[in-house]
């Protein structure tokens, strides 16, 4: 498969076409090949590379809080636990905060609000008009081992239910295995499932063994029509890293460069300092440009990131270290 | 700027590291520096300007130094040496441990001197030049600790003067101070005149650390300070980092003067890209090559060489790269480029450039603006190049990389090969086998397999072929500033009485003529005359050939293409140098006749011991095993001691037959090849040894042996450019030709001085000094992990 590069035009991600997919070509996943050592000196030296401070500071820090997917998965969730996080999405940070930023022509809320199937209904009424979506995770999270039949209703239930965006797990033996074939059935299933909603491909990368397998994965379910990639259900043992989100980046470039479409990345689990979030944002931009830099093409899962962030926010704006009890609970 | 307007351009915005600290460390010495010499500043005198390129206003000024302040230093640095050494490696480690210290407690203040004096980026002497600074003070207070027991019989050369470039201007004083003060030399040194100021805050530090008054001496000035560092008479030992061109001078300058040399010079090393490499990596890889320190890296992989299937694909995945390196002010913490350390290397780099678009290169140079006033070059592609264009020959020491395609791995070896340099080379390939088989034939010194750039003090850094000779840092750099204990012992050589050539008169017996072995053949000699071997009473006892220039050719040409010899295994070597001895053992009593003829005495010893000598070096043939450094990397840095290639050596008269094997065994054990000059008036012995050669499988072309005028001889192979090494233990006055001579190809030097050795004594004969000789260290960087 020849990989024609084409300038990265700067189209206005609401006007870009949504990801159709490909034919799976096996060869090219086959002779996909990453080296670890090299992809690990690449991020342990950008934070070294790339830093932002005061003004761009809080702003990135806004864009991080713009690009998070406020997320509760826990076995004991309830209706108004979920509301609470809501009402946290709709408001992320204190309206004293916006105004001393300046910031109040961005409606500043989190990218979506993240919850289980049950969870959906709750969630679309608390937000209902803010133009926040709620995500669904689904498909048997976080394992993916149900039956596929029942997988793809999962999916159906949680549309119908209100869900704008379903993150669905993959099978992680269809990678173990090399089942490339598979693993695309699959995920065309899922993106069929999900109809007009958006489809989050959760590779669950802590638990693919390699690098190699990672950019694999982020192959098979780009050619199979996934909106984004995303790398963990904050479940395994190892979520989100920077090694993780080269591989995966790199992969949504040159998907890019060959086909012009843009699609979404989405790290997950692990992600609770400001500071980690800036790199993260600071390596989508040194990898994909500043068009990624938005929640239509970027996301954090998380739950814990948002506090941190407004302790340095309130840094910025006061110049005295700030405390978790000053900003209001998610 | 508002917090809006940030978020809606996402731009990094500023973020400058503080320069108050430096400036107010200038300002607090009146911006005026002098030597620092015997412990103490002197008064500031003939000053010249210091500037930062990144804005060229001037920092400071320092002195230039003359004959009378190096006098000083090397005055107050032979001074101090003999205590320095007497104190013993334990007390000398606490000294390294100490300087080490002080390097990290002051990392921040250097670290932006070094930026403010270099122009290169506040990210690369905060994150790798400086803590590479303490590492290499860490790492040399180890070896002073470890001194006597892992180098036994082995002193101090003495005292060291060091000259350095001002690309990386206190690691490069780490380099040399370090390892010379462990091993127990005292030390002048003469940084680069660009980049004096962090060597002059080291000046401090050793004052901080207590450093006995005059170890270490620091005299500024441009060359020709350098030239008196390099050239006094009083200095033991010169280390120099820099130009060619310069590195000549050098060894010109110190030729015949008994003073140890290295020379850490130049490169235009190869980055080979293989088609199953991970693309997005070597790019990255790229970065860390060419565009680290704005290219002025002697090691900077400048070459690029792509297989052929993968070539386009890559040159654009580069170009995306390129648009997002950043170049400016190195002081800002987001900038991947900073300046050029002076306009007249800013104005080579631009005319290379222009030369090699005018030969046909197609340029392309990164998007990013730079910055209108100080000394900055853009990130630089050349692409469509050839290997006959001059940018793909020159190393132009800045920022520009040239690409070139090729088509099979033996072709990506040819072309890496071909250059007249030989430090460093990048292989990318996902393929272990591909890559392994590679690391061995390219002529470099290190070899970074995935990886570029990677420097630590355990493993050795320094060049093949004109890169010069001798490694900086691991075990194997020590000895650069060590030399055996005996050397000091040793007495001068009698000089030969045999001189010209005799006209012979006819034969008493049946003729026997030795001609000379070439290839594995006996071969007249090209001039057509002989010469006599006489006895000590002056009567004839044979004859050999009389060789001249065309048969040093010849067998400088035998012996380049036994090029097999090399990876041939280190058994079948073995067993070559045993059957060797064999079949002289079964000749003994002839030999020893011969030997009695030529010199009158008895010499059963000398066969007996020529015929253990052999057995050594057959013991020795699969045991010089390398190293496995401890590098701080997932990973291994392989340390090989590989074959020099053609070694040339002129043998002594003593024990003519004795220090012929002696020093012929160690070349050929290792794998490299030899063209041997005998003893000048004993060459019947290995004449003799033609026959022994061809009963004993050494294949032809290995060993190569010209008798006839030996200074007349030694000139020519030493100024062969197919010699990569000269060892010479012939007469005095041909010591100084011989390294004069070498500037050529800047071939390995050897020489006895004219001193002679006792060869039956094992601890001045045999050995590990001789292998080191015969070999030289390439390290192979591998980093793993799936």
């Amino acid at each position: 498969m020849s990989i024609g590069i084409t300038n990265i035009n700067e189209v206005p991600n609401e006007l870009a076409p949504r990801n159709n997919g490909m034919p799976l070509d096996i060869e090219f996943i086959r002779n996909l090949r990453v080296n670890r050592s090299a992809v690990e000196r690449r991020c342990v030296t950008h934070g070294g590379r790339r830093t932002v401070k005061k003004t761009h500071q809080a702003a990135w820090l806004l864009k991080s809080i713009s690009c998070i997917d406020l997320t509760t998965l826990s076995g004991d969730d309830t209706a108004a636990r979920v509301r609470r996080l809501c009402a946290k999405a709709r408001q992320p940070i204190s309206s004293d905060m916006v105004d001393r930023l300046g910031v109040k022509s961005l409606n500043l809320q989190t990218g979506a609000v993240c919850v289980f199937h049950e969870m959906v209904e709750t969630a679309v009424l608390a937000l209902k008009d803010t133009g926040i979506p709620v995500a669904a995770v689904s498909t048997g999270f976080p394992a993916g081992l149900t039956p596929h039949r029942l997988k793809v209703m999962e999916i159906e239930d949680s549309v119908a239910a209100g869900a704008e965006e379903i993150d669905i797990v993959i099978s992680r033996r269809h990678v173990l295995s090399a089942d490339w074939g598979a693993l695309y059935k699959e995920m065309q299933d899922f993106r069929k499932a999900c109809g007009d909603a958006h489809v989050k491909a959760i590779l669950a990368t802590g638990e693919l063994g390699t690098l190699s397998n990672v950019a694999r994965a982020s192959w098979v379910c780009m050619m199979a029509g996934a909106d984004f990639i995303k790398t963990s259900t904050g479940k395994e043992s190892v979520n989100a890293t920077l090694p993780v989100t080269l591989v995966m980046l790199r992969a949504i470039r040159d998907y890019y460069d060959q086909t012009g479409i843009k699609i979404g990345y989405k790290p997950a689990g692990g992600i609770s300092k400001a500071k980690d979030s800036v790199a993260y944002l600071s390596l989508v931009k040194e990898e994909l440009g500043n068009s990624w830099l938005c929640p239509d093409l970027f996301r954090f899962g998380a739950s814990s990131l948002l506090g941190d962030i407004e302790r340095q926010l309130e840094h910025h704006l006061t110049g005295s270290y700030s405390s978790g009890n000053r900003h209001a609970l998610a | 700027m508002t917090v809006l307007e940030a978020f809606k351009s996402m731009d990094y915005g500023l973020a400058p590291e503080s320069d108050a600290e430096a400036l107010a460390w200038i300002a607090g010495r009146n911006a005026k520096f002098g030597h620092f010499i015997n412990g103490e500043f002197t008064e500031p005198r003939k000053l010249f300007q210091t500037c930062n390129p990144a804005t060229a206003k001037v920092l400071a000024q320092v002195s230039a130094g003359a004959k009378k302040d190096v006098d000083a230093a090397v005055e107050a640095a032979n001074a101090a040496q003999p205590s320095w050494e007497a104190m013993g490696g334990s007390a000398r480690s606490r000294y390294l441990y100490a300087l080490a210290r002080l390097v990290q407690k002051n990392s921040r203040l250097l670290s932006v001197l070094e930026t403010l004096d270099n122009g290169k980026s506040i990210r690369e002497t905060r994150d790798i030049d400086i803590p590479l600074v303490a590492r290499h003070f860490y790492y040399h207070a180890g070896w002073a600790r470890l001194l006597k027991s892992e180098f036994p019989g082995y002193e101090a050369a003495g005292v060291a003067g060091q000259i350095i470039p001002w690309n990386f201007p206190l690691l490069m004083l780490a380099w040399k101070v370090a390892p010379a003060l462990a091993a127990g030399n005292t030390v002048v040194l003469k940084p680069a005149e660009y980049t004096p100021l962090t060597s002059l805050c080291f000046a401090e530090i050793c004052q901080q650390a207590g450093l006995p008054k005059g170890v270490v001496n620091i005299v500024t000035g441009a060359g020709d300070t350098g030239a008196l560092v390099a050239g006094h008479k009083k200095i033991d030992k010169v280390a120099f980092t820099g130009s060619s061109t310069v590195g000549r001078i050098i060894r010109q300058q110190t030729a015949g003067k008994g003073k140890k040399l290295t020379l850490e010079l130049g490169g235009k090393s190869p980055f080979i890209v293989f088609e199953d490499a991970d693309i997005d990596g070597a790019v990255e890889g790229l970065v860390d090559a060419i565009w680290f320190n704005q290219g002025q890296v002697c090691c900077a992989g400048s070459r690029l060489l792509m297989q052929e299937s993968i070539a386009e694909q890559m040159l654009q995945k580069i170009k995306v790269r390129m648009d997002k390196l950043r170049v400016g002010n190195p002081m800002d913490k987001s900038i991947d480029m900073g300046a050029i350390v002076d306009p007249v290397q800013k104005q080579r780099i631009a005319e290379l450039v222009d030369v090699g678009v005018k030969e046909g290169a197609e340029i392309y140079q990164c998007a990013a603006s730079l910055p209108t006033d100080g000394c900055y070059y853009p990130p630089t592609l050349l692409s469509s190049v050839e290997p006959a264009m001059r940018v793909a020959q020159e190393e132009i020491f800045g920022p520009v990389l040239v690409a070139m395609t090729f088509r099979t791995p033996a072709e990506a070896v040819e072309l890496a090969n071909n250059t007249r340099y030989g430090l460093a080379a990048s292989v990318w390939t996902e393929n272990i086998n591909l890559s392994l088989d590679i690391a061995p034939q390219v002529k470099a010194g290190i070899v970074w397999i995935n990886s570029t750039n990677l420097f630590d003090a355990a493993a050795g850094f320094g060049g093949y072929r004109e890169s010069g000779y001798g490694r900086e840092g691991g075990r194997e750099g020590m000895f650069e500033y060590l030399k055996p204990s005996f050397l000091k012992t040793l007495t001068a050589a009698k000089p030969s009485k045999t001189s010209a050539f005799t006209k012979v008169s006819a034969p008493n017996s049946v003729d026997r003529t030795r001609k000379l072995y070439v290839g594995g053949k006996q071969a007249r000699p090209d001039g057509g005359y002989d010469r006599a071997v006489l006895d000590p009473s002056g009567k004839t006892v044979g004859q050999v050939g009389e060789g001249n220039r065309k048969d040093i050719r010849n067998a400088v040409e035998a012996a380049s293409n036994a090029k097999s010899w090399a990876t041939t295994t280190g058994h079948a070597r073995a067993q070559i140098l045993y059957y060797i001895a064999e079949n002289l053992s079964a000749r003994a009593s002839e030999f020893a006749a011969t030997l009695k003829s030529m010199t009158g005495d008895s010499h059963t010893k000398e066969v007996d011991t020529s015929i253990d000598r052999l057995f050594c070096y057959g013991a020795w043939a699969d045991k010089f095993d390398g190293a496995v450094h401890q590098v701080p990397i997932r990973g291994v840095a392989l340390a090989m001691n590989e074959p020099i290639g053609v070694i040339g050596i002129a043998c002594p008269n003593e024990a003519p037959l004795l220090s012929f094997i002696s020093l012929v065994a160690p070349a050929i054990a290792l794998g490299n090849r030899v063209v041997a000059l005998p003893s000048q008036d004993h060459p019947l012995a290995a004449t003799d040894f033609y026959q022994v050669l061809e009963t004993s499988d050494l294949p032809g072309g290995v060993l190569n042996i010209v008798t006839g005028d030996q200074d007349l001889l030694t000139k020519t192979l030493s100024e062969h450019a197919g010699v990569d090494a000269l060892w010479h233990f012939g007469s005095a006055n041909s010591a100084e030709a011989v390294e004069l001579a070498s500037i050529i190809n800047l071939k390995q030097t050897w020489v006895a001085g004219g001193k002679a050795r006792n060869w039956f004594d094992e601890a001045q004969s045999e050995g590990r000094e001789f292998l080191r000789h015969a070999s030289q260290v390439k390290n192979i960087w591998v980093p793993y992990g799936e």
